[in-house]
């Protein structure tokens, strides 16, 4: 059939859709990064397109500001979504591969169970998630951020298609044959053929704990524990008298940047990870 | 699904390995959620910094929400679901298939991939700020717009429905396709590659490949991105929240659910939120249901199946 | 779509505090923390504890305390300990106020008065005038009465604003705060337009063509003749029209809202003058950028109606022209425009130092002056300000053209009738002018107008049985 002529015109196309596509993903970083150079005054007279000379002047002003500890933020953040992201990732995997690959009298209610809880709004329990952390002692501080991460149906629902698709059951009885324990079939085969499942994930836990509002909002209440977006929300309600935007988009900036430089360290090896990941049935 | 023989019992491993799952959901999901329940059929808010209640009301909290607007927000939520939702998941099948075509020789495909993932990375709040700042009066684009000589006139995008809703559907849309491209290519990336051979022997076209291989085989996928887009639209909130500064405006018409069950959380009225949280919880597992029987239809090895029909189509077609 | 939408929620910390409160069960502060707070009236100062905790919003409290209470020795670089020359600290306790965040971490905290230990105490905590009711009542009783920290109102708060001491009391006429601002508000616009439109900037002259919501409508149609906006919002108006109004929006001991024909008559006023186009049709509301932008030197608008902070914190950083191109003169109608106010928290262990901290910051003279001169805040001294409107030598502006703002401010000052309040205000007085503007803006017919109001009143206010509208 006509194979050949029309993929030349499909490759126009697809690249042209793409082109379009990216410039609109990028425009609002570059506006952001726009604003961002420009002080208050300049902000004021309308946007330009052109990058304005205040970019080191608004960056020390964030830094500078101990209301706003932006920097400890920042790693208060990293703690949290790095841990998060390795805990969720870890113990859904675990998860997914417990009911995947063992028979067990609930096991078929568990997964229905896990379903059932997928679609649990987390608005829902927020009440009750406050009063009980403060009971354990655990108010203000980052471990309720971290811990509760260990159930995330979202996640596990991945890792178990993941599963269905690319884990033969076959190797893991090929493990056991050779003496493998299954803890060690977990950690040293399962594992690795979940690389690019996990990694997908890992990204998805971590810019969502990243970008997390709610619940640390509730739970964290002294300055030295907050992380990047309360900072960003404290900022902005923080003092209507304040007028700088150019110091606002520059705190945006400021807390977008890491998780862009931990996202463009992980993009190579999550797409390296598909790639490579593929097994065979 | 799952081994049928075994000779040694494994099962005790089963329970160990999905225990730590269980222990944690129990702790910090089931018992807060008891407690929103039982909430629900109290008469609990307050006043000022005076508590009134709880006392207990039965269904009165259910019942009055329904004589509310409630409905009417499930509709704004549902249309802007929509809005954003039907582009987002046809773009992101399109991109993923042809990222992974290794026919269209995509130039750049990496800087692609990486770029369109990039929106999703920015706090939806200080997206919708951006956005807010970006599409107002005197904002940019309006200026852009009256410089090229588009409009004489700056569009009030934010004063009408129609604008409100595109802007949230828009902003949706592009915090979202690219994180769904990037799941849906891992998906297809994990399709045997000698089904593709077998298609191309055949001599599929790109369109039939799609249709009757790609699309059946990533379904599990496919499937687990509907569920998590209908959850995620049904729990929209703080795109337009931070849009409309929590109003829905205008008339209300950008007003989703948890933007409602948020004006009762905020007026700390617990028994009227816990109930809406209830109902919530009903609509989402009704929704989840019913998509989780569309895509596991018949059999649970559905896939395979379809790929096979697929080619014998292909045989007969070609015949 | 939003997948991870599910856990990057911005529902607002204002859930949090709320819901912490909300099952920390019944508030006991009542009569415990009653007798506590007389008990200590006078204590040995020995008996005070290490750790003040103010709760506020932003740094203004802090920085006003730092430039009159005497017994400050430094502030910690990052701005949350001050430390007192007697080794005390005041630890700040800032959240912002924005979506009612503030006071619901403010709640919490009350809530939990009872049982925290010593330290943990709040001691003193400020309120903005929407929601200071909410605080100073009887019942409630979270701010301590003024004559129980051992200040006498009648005496020591003499020369205050009678208004702002009305606006500090319980219902039985109990004084539970003072502040150290008053907010008259002016009329402020731009000589350069008021040259081009009415051949002279005079500030005598322009207030006899804004004295009255008569003639400021004729004066709007020559300005709309050379094209300009008399305001850039119906928003701008609101406080005039809300300061005004006969009775609270909620009768004590009612749950009925009354919504008083003021407001109506802002309404309509504002559709006549937005239909007409003597309103910036591109700015809704305020503290937004469109906002901003009517103030910036590109703006078509002639005049803001704003109180002292207006001008000096929004004003002037939005300003991108030269000095001296705004000019104040009396507004159509007296109003006040915001006020914080401080209050000592029952149960606080360090009654000696609130008292302290109220009386230098919000009752002696001199400080008052000092902060007038230093942060343009028109203070709460009568006397004061009648010479500081005098002075032009030490309270002249160059933002204003070398204008002497006090001058105008204090005959608004003294003019002020405060309005009724009630502890509903922040959310009627919000929600009125959500609802009303998508009527304004020709999006819904009037009806709908006040649906939409109802519903949204009675979803932050549960306890509202219904909604009067005048005949």
């Amino acid at each position: 059939m006509k194979s050949k002529q029309p993929s030349h015109l499909r490759s126009i196309i697809a690249h042209t859709v793409l082109i379009i596509l990216s410039f609109m993903c990028l425009f609002f970083f570059y506006i952001l990064i726009i604003n961002a150079t420009r002080s208050h005054a300049d902000l004021q007279k309308g946007f330009s397109a052109l990058p304005g000379g205040n970019l080191l002047k608004n960056l020390s002003s964030v830094a500078n500001d101990g209301t706003f500890p932006m920097f400890r933020g920042i790693l208060n953040s990293l703690i949290v979504s790095g841990c998060s992201a390795a805990i969720c990732t870890y113990f859904s995997a675990l998860t997914a591969y417990g009911l995947y690959a063992y028979n067990f009298k609930v096991k078929k209610i568990a997964f229905t169970f896990i379903m059932a809880i997928l679609v649990m709004p987390t608005q829902v329990t927020a009440m009750g998630f406050l009063r009980l952390i403060t009971n354990m002692g655990m108010y203000d501080s980052l471990l309720p951020l971290i811990i509760p991460s260990i159930a995330s149906p979202s996640v596990f629902y991945f890792m178990y298609s993941y599963l269905q698709s690319s884990l033969p059951l076959s190797l893991v009885e090929a493990a056991r044959i050779d003496g493998c324990g299954e803890f060690r079939t977990f950690n040293r085969i399962v594992i690795p053929i979940m690389k690019p499942a996990i990694a997908v994930q890992a990204i998805f836990s971590f810019v969502g704990s990243w970008n997390n509002y709610f619940v640390p909002a509730l739970v964290i209440q002294s300055k030295d524990k907050m992380t990047v977006p309360i900072l960003i929300a404290t900022l902005r309600g923080a003092d209507y008298m304040n007028f700088d935007m150019g110091k606002i988009y520059t705190m945006i900036l400021v807390a977008i940047v890491p998780i862009i430089i931990v996202y463009l360290c992980l993009s190579k090896f999550i797409i390296a990870g598909v790639t490579l990941g593929g097994v065979k049935e | 699904m799952g081994t049928k023989h075994k000779k040694v019992d494994y099962s005790k491993w089963g329970y160990i390995f999905i225990l730590p799952f269980f222990v944690s959901f129990f702790i910090f999901s089931f018992i807060p959620l008891v407690d929103t329940i039982r909430y629900s059929f109290f008469e609990y808010y307050r006043s000022g910094i005076k508590e009134i209640g709880p006392n207990f009301v039965g269904m009165e909290n259910y019942i009055s929400l329904l004589g509310s607007d409630m409905l009417k927000y499930a509709a704004n939520t549902l249309i802007l679901w929509v809005i954003g939702f039907i582009p987002q998941i046809v773009i992101a099948l399109v991109l993923a298939e042809w990222f992974v075509d290794a026919r269209l020789k995509i130039h750049g495909s990496q800087f692609f991939k990486v770029v369109i993932y990039l929106p999703n990375l920015i706090m939806a709040s200080a997206f919708a700020m951006l956005f807010f700042a970006m599409f107002s009066n005197n904002g940019p684009v309006n200026s852009i717009l009256i410089s090229m000589g588009l409009i004489s006139q700056p569009i009030d995008f934010l004063g009408s429905a129609l604008g409100t809703r595109s802007l949230v559907g828009f902003m949706n849309f592009l915090m979202w396709f690219g994180n769904s491209t990037i799941m849906l290519m891992a998906a297809i990336m994990g399709i045997s590659p000698d089904v593709f051979e077998a298609s191309e022997l055949d001599g599929c076209n790109s369109f039939q490949r799609f249709f009757y291989i790609t699309l059946p085989q990533i379904r599990p996928i496919l499937a687990y991105t509907l569920i998590t887009a209908i959850i995620g639209g049904l729990q929209m909130f703080d795109v337009p929240q931070i849009l409309t500064n929590g109003q829905g405006t205008p008339d209300r018409t950008s007003m989703t659910l948890i933007m409602f069950l948020n004006s009762h959380l905020k007026s700390k009225n617990y028994g009227m939120a816990g109930a809406l949280s209830v109902y919530l919880f009903i609509v989402s597992g009704i929704l989840c249901f019913i998509v989780y029987r569309i895509t596991n239809n018949d059999d649970p090895d559905g896939s395979k199946a379809a790929a096979k029909k697929a080619k014998k189509l292909q045989r007969r077609g070609r015949l | 779509m939003m997948r991870k939408r599910v856990f990057s929620v911005l529902l607002a910390a204002s859930m949090a505090a709320g819901l912490l409160a909300g099952c920390g069960g019944k508030s006991e502060s009542g009569s415990e923390s009653n007798s506590t707070a007389e008990g200590s009236a006078a204590p040995a100062s020995g008996d005070e504890g290490k750790v003040i905790n103010i709760y506020t919003w932003n740094d203004e409290f802090r920085e006003r305390v730092e430039a009159v209470y005497p017994e400050v020795e430094e502030t910690s670089k990052d701005g949350t300990v001050t430390t007192l020359k007697d080794g005390t600290e005041i630890h700040w306790i800032v959240n912002p106020n924005q979506d009612g965040v503030y006071q619901q971490k403010l709640d919490e905290a009350l809530m939990n008065q009872p049982d925290a230990s010593a330290d943990d105490k709040v001691d003193i905590f400020l309120s903005e005038t929407d929601y200071v009711n909410k605080y100073t009542d009887a019942d409630a009783d979270v701010a301590i009465p003024l004559t129980d920290l051992g200040i006498d109102p009648d005496t020591d708060l003499a020369d205050q604003y009678s208004f702002t001491k009305v606006t500090a009391s319980d219902t039985n006429g109990v004084q539970r705060g003072s502040t150290w601002q008053c907010c008259p508000g002016l009329l402020v616009y731009r000589r350069d337009i008021a040259k081009e439109v009415f051949g002279t900037d005079d500030p005598d002259e322009i207030a006899q063509k804004v004295n009255s919501w008569d003639t400021i409508k004729k004066t709007a149609e020559e300005l709309k003749a050379k094209g300009y906006y008399t305001f850039s919002s119906y928003a701008d108006t609101f406080r005039l029209y809300g300061n005004s109004i006969e009775n609270s929006w909620v009768s004590p001991g009612e749950t009925t809202i009354n919504v008083d024909p003021q407001i109506i008559n802002w309404v309509n006023s504002s559709k006549e003058w937005l239909d007409e186009g003597y309103l910036d049709k591109n700015v809704k509301g305020q503290f937004n950028d469109d906002w901003n932008k009517a103030m910036g030197s590109s703006s078509k608008v002639f005049s803001f109606l704003l109180p002292a902070w207006g001008i000096d914190f929004v004003l002037k950083p939005n300003w991108d022209g030269e000095e001296g191109v705004w000019a104040v003169t009396a507004p159509p109608q007296e109003y006040n425009w915001g006020g914080s106010y401080v209050h000592g928290c029952t149960g606080t262990d360090n009654p000696e130092h609130v008292k302290d901290i109220i009386l230098a910051v919000t009752a002696d003279k001199d400080n008052l002056m000092k902060i007038s001169k230093d942060y343009l805040d028109f203070t709460n001294t009568t006397s004061g300000m009648q010479e500081a409107a005098a002075d032009d030598a030490n309270f002249s502006s160059d933002f204003l053209g070398g204008q002497n703002s006090f001058k105008y401010f204090a005959p608004v000052a003294e003019n002020i009738k405060i309005a009724p309040l009630c502890a509903y205000d922040q959310g009627c007085v919000e929600l009125i002018q959500n609802s009303f503007s998508d009527y304004l803006q020709g999006n819904i017919d009037y009806d709908k107008a006040k649906a939409n109001f109802e519903t949204a009143i009675i979803e932050r206010y549960p306890d509202i049985t219904a909604v009067q509208w005048p005949e």
